[in-house]
């Protein structure tokens, strides 16, 4: 049911675990299946020097905040902010359809994150 | 062991979704697909030779019901054995009421017949079960009405492994004159099972459960119960199941049936002991888990249990990339998106019914089996509730 890509981020997770000294923080869940996703990011200069994540959930989940979070690592803001939930499928070369929503999660945490970092320094959220 | 070839090692613990064919069985049935192939229905003799073989393999699954020959009708498998079971008997009872029980734990092909019935204008009550997944015999009763035609109560969970009282079931059903049909599909060859002292008038079975063919089924219709015929055809099954017989398929079923209930007790008693020590096991080295189910009232080869705090599906591929072969009711794995309706229905809430892991152990699975299994899942639950957010 899942692609090489797949198994190997679910299996080999990069990324994965907490930042001690992240500028912030946010966790999302999904209210369909109860996934749930935490996301760290350590941000300088605006660019996103650092990032980790935390997941329970299913194999999609894992696999798509592992795959999330390589795609922003480096990142700045602007850029991180355009990535979507199709940016992390395709990467994954696909996800199969009732796994879709499972891919939601990381893209929501990594922007909720983002616009919390803004709020906290007195920016407007995007 | 090397390290290479301990890596290798395959524990299929998923019995409950199907097993391999047994050898034997399939030896018996090879000359039906080639010397053998004639048509049970010809006149001449290679037709009349496939005609007693069919004959003889109704005899076993006869025999292993408690039942009488003329009381089996081959059919493709447990599902259509339970659409014909309860589509059929409404038809055929329309004019005496239009009333089914069941309960809410039942495999989807009763389910999934049901709320069809449903849009045909049947009314149908689906009976709660208790944290253990036990039917109430007391609540069975209170729900008849009237016009209620036939109780459906399987006779073992697929799922959680819960054994249902239906002997107590088909007795009640029985004071009442209402038809009542089990599934006993998960049963067969781990419990004993008599048609008559259970009061059993309709019962579904499928070969694939129990070493044999998939595809094959029965469904035992009492001697004197009138059920529609649901395949509209040749004459075949007395003219009852249309289509001309997968007589390889009937002959493996019948071998599968007799092989699987010689010495129930003795198989039983052999599973019964790895699944304790996988239960206990798992139990005692992983931190909040728990059985789903009843401790005692449950199929010998099923361990069920969550794991609070991870998703049943990452679990069951964590354990697949080392060669053991479970299955989950987490939400995220299943078509529906939900999660399973089983544990939902004995109370485990939707998030821990997500985290749950169902093995089922077959006569294949040995004690290293056991230990193997014991030895690597605790250090996967860990791994993965190490990287889930609520661990810190
Ligand atoms: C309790 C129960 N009923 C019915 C079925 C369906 O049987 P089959 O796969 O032969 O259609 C199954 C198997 O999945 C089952 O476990
Ligand atoms: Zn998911």
């Amino acid at each position: 049911m899942y692609n090489e890509t797949v198994m190997d981020h679910f299996t080999n997770p990069r990324n994965v675990g907490v930042l001690e000294d992240a500028d912030v923080v946010a966790e999302t869940s999904s209210p369909g299946c109860g996934d749930i996703t935490k996301i760290y990011l350590k941000i300088r200069d605006n660019r996103i020097v650092d990032v980790k994540f935390q997941t329970l959930g299913c194999a999609a989940a894992i696999a798509s905040s592992s795959m999330a979070t390589e795609l922003v690592k480096g990142k700045t803001l602007e850029e991180a902010w355009t990535l979507t939930r199709t940016d992390v499928a395709d990467a994954l070369g696909g996800l199969p359809e009732p796994k879709l929503h499972c891919s939601v999660l990381a893209e929501d945490a990594i922007r909720t994150a983002i616009n919390q970092y803004r709020i906290d320094r007195g920016l407007a959220p995007w | 062991m090397n390290g290479s070839s301990a890596q290798k090692r395959q524990v299929y613990m998923d019995h409950a979704a199907t097993t391999p064919t047994h050898p034997d069985v399939l030896a018996a049935m090879l000359p039906y697909f080639t010397q053998e192939f004639g048509n049970p229905s010809s006149l001449y003799s290679i037709g009349r030779r496939v005609r007693k073989a069919v004959e003889g393999a109704r005899e076993q699954v006869a025999a292993a019901l408690g039942a009488a020959p003329a009381e089996i009708f081959f059919c493709a498998g447990g599902t259509e054995a339970d659409n014909w079971a309860l589509k059929g008997a409404v038809s055929a009872h329309r004019s005496r009421g239009s009333h089914i029980i069941t309960t809410a734990i039942e495999h989807h092909a009763v389910l999934h017949t049901c709320e069809y019935l449903e849009t045909q204008g049947v009314r149908v009550t689906y009976l709660p079960v208790d944290r253990y997944g036990l039917v109430d015999p007391h609540a069975v009763e209170d729900a008849i009405c009237d016009d209620t035609i036939m109780i459906s109560v399987m006779m073992a969970n697929n799922e959680a492994g819960t054994i249902e009282p239906v002997g107590a079931i088909g007795t009640i059903a029985r004071e009442h004159g209402i038809l009542f049909h089990t599934d006993a599909v998960q049963a067969i060859g781990h419990l004993p099972i008599d048609v008559e002292a259970m009061h059993i008038d309709l019962l579904s079975l499928s070969a694939h459960k129990f070493h044999g063919p998939k595809g094959i089924g029965a469904l035992y219709v009492r001697d004197g119960v009138a059920i529609e015929r649901f395949v509209h055809g040749g004459a075949q099954e007395k003219r009852r199941r249309a289509g001309t017989e997968y007589t390889p398929g009937i002959i493996g079923l019948g071998a599968a049936i007799e092989r699987a209930c010689t010495d129930i007790e003795g198989h039983a008693a052999r599973l019964r002991r790895l699944r304790d020590r996988l239960i206990d096991g798992v139990l005692r080295e992983v931190p909040h888990s728990a059985l789903n189910g009843h401790p005692e009232l449950r199929l010998p080869g099923n361990a069920s249990m969550s794991f609070a705090g991870i998703d049943g599906e990452a679990l069951l591929l964590m354990l697949d990339a080392q060669g053991i072969y479970g299955s989950t009711g987490s939400a995220c794995s299943s078509a529906s998106g939900e999660p399973s309706h089983v544990l939902t229905a004995m109370g485990v809430p939707p998030r821990l019914a997500g985290t749950s892991l169902r093995l089922t152990l077959g006569e294949v699975n040995t004690d290293e089996d056991v230990d193997y299994v014991l030895a690597v899942l605790p250090g996967i639950v860990e791994r993965l509730r190490a990287m889930s957010p609520l661990s810190a």
